[in-house]
């Protein structure tokens, strides 16, 4: 039987131990349904999911709801929306009970008095004039200045086709505001023209990817085999889509043969009774779904899949430690 | 003697179904190492315990809580847990 420290070495079994007994359960959470911005291909609005349900505005019962959510077995809540930020109380019950990510636009402030520790995931989709086209605005000088040097912050930088050859500029910027870089690749979900990616590329913004990992690896928090992962849309051969999704809402999930997933997750409209379908746009087409989150699970579910070489486990390793550092189970 | 032949014999069976439900190559139920570290070493994660644990539940009739599956990290420490449970039914 192939065992993990026939695999690895000293180095990269430390790595692994590290990892391997994190037991990180992560459930989705949208709190609001309304937002600052209406940026083309946010799949929230896109699909209509802002009018899935009726907002809970009852801070008592979001505070109820996050206990049981715990008790449920929930380690890890990633909040998106709408934007948090609009509602601060609510992303304050999350944030004082148990582990919390939230993505924002930048917009608005959080108070680092009133959430010191709070892990944000700053959205950003291209230079200036990509966000202007996308986003109606250009949000990065707003939010760079928010949160320059900020240690709990990070961009998730959606790549557009049209960023390719463009990707430095915007990493150098990040660096130079002291902050920490993810980089995702945008589904389109509303066709914007020109915004769909071929697979040249695809190709392309793949080797741009691991170029930026190397020259900014302080400031870039990636792996290259998740660049694979992500524009591939395969890992170990297999193609990515709906049967093979790890972030489908469990109770939801009738897919039979059961693919590897992760356990007990739930993405919960802020209804706090209706569930979405999964972690993404329910409208959208799976074999096409771009969802670094995803993807990355992908990988992190199906580890003993890995476990053919030393470079497909060392792969393995390296997107679950991505992860961690994203939502804070690891340092940086 | 009984209860450590009768253990003995679950560690196999268990073993067994462990490689069965999880496709585990190049091991035999005979040569599964029942304290190897079954997340450290074998690889397994709480998804492929929860496999384990329905095929467990139906054949034994023993329902392992989800709480205790940090503790449950060897195919001993597994065995043990079902035999304790068993034992305890009368």
């Amino acid at each position: 039987m192939k065992t993990v420290s026939s695999l690895l070495d000293d180095h990269w079994y430390e790595r692994y131990k590290k990892i391997s007994k994190l037991n990180i359960r992560s459930s989705i959470y949208d709190v609001t349904n309304r937002c600052n911005l209406r940026c083309k291909g946010c799949f929230f609005f896109s699909s209509d999911e802002h009018k899935a349900a009726p907002e809970e505005s009852d801070l008592g019962r979001w505070e109820a709801f996050i206990d049981r959510e715990m008790e449920r077995g929930v380690n890890l809540a990633i909040l998106i929306g709408g934007e948090p930020t609009l509602c601060f109380d609510r992303v304050e019950a999350f944030y004082k009970r148990l582990p919390t990510f939230c993505a924002t636009n930048g917009l608005i402030k959080v108070p680092r008095d009133r959430f010191p520790n709070l892990m944000l995931g700053i959205s950003l989709w291209g230079d200036e004039e990509d966000e202007r086209v996308l986003r109606g605005k250009d949000t990065f000088s707003i939010s760079s200045k928010h949160y320059a040097g900020d240690p709990n912050t990070y961009y998730l930088y959606t790549i557009t086709p049209k960023q390719i050859g463009k990707t430095e500029r915007i990493i150098r910027k990040i660096h130079e505001a002291g902050l920490k870089v993810h980089m995702q690749l945008l589904s389109n979900d509303e066709g914007v023209s020109g915004f769909s990616w071929k697979p040249e590329e695809l190709a392309a913004i793949r080797a741009e990817m691991d170029a930026m990992l190397d020259a900014y690896p302080r400031t870039v928090i990636s792996s290259k085999y998740y660049h694979e992962i992500i524009t591939t849309g395969k890992m170990m051969g297999r193609p990515f889509g709906w049967m093979e999704c790890p972030s489908v809402t469990q109770p939801l999930d009738r897919r039979d043969p059961a693919p590897k997933r992760l356990t007990n997750f739930i993405r919960w409209a802020s209804d706090l009774k209706t569930m979405h379908r999964c972690c993404t746009s329910e409208t959208r087409d799976c074999s096409t779904c771009k969802d670094g989150a995803a993807h990355m699970s992908w990988v992190m579910v199906n580890k003993r899949a890995h476990m053919t070489s030393a470079k497909d486990l060392q792969g393995w390793i390296e997107v679950y430690e991505m992860f961690a550092k994203l939502y804070q189970f690891l340092p940086w | 003697m009984t209860v450590a032949i009768e253990l003995d014999q679950m560690i196999l069976n268990i073993a067994a179904i462990m490689i069965e439900e999880l496709k585990l190559e190049d091991v035999t139920p005979e040569t599964f190492e029942p304290d190897i570290d079954l997340v450290d070493e074998v690889g397994i994660d709480s998804m492929d315990l929860a496999t384990v644990a329905l095929v467990l539940r139906d054949k034994y009739a023993v329902r392992i809580d989800e709480d205790d599956y940090p503790k449950l990290t060897t195919l001993r420490l597994i065995s043990e847990y079902i035999h304790r449970k068993l034992a305890a039914r009368g």
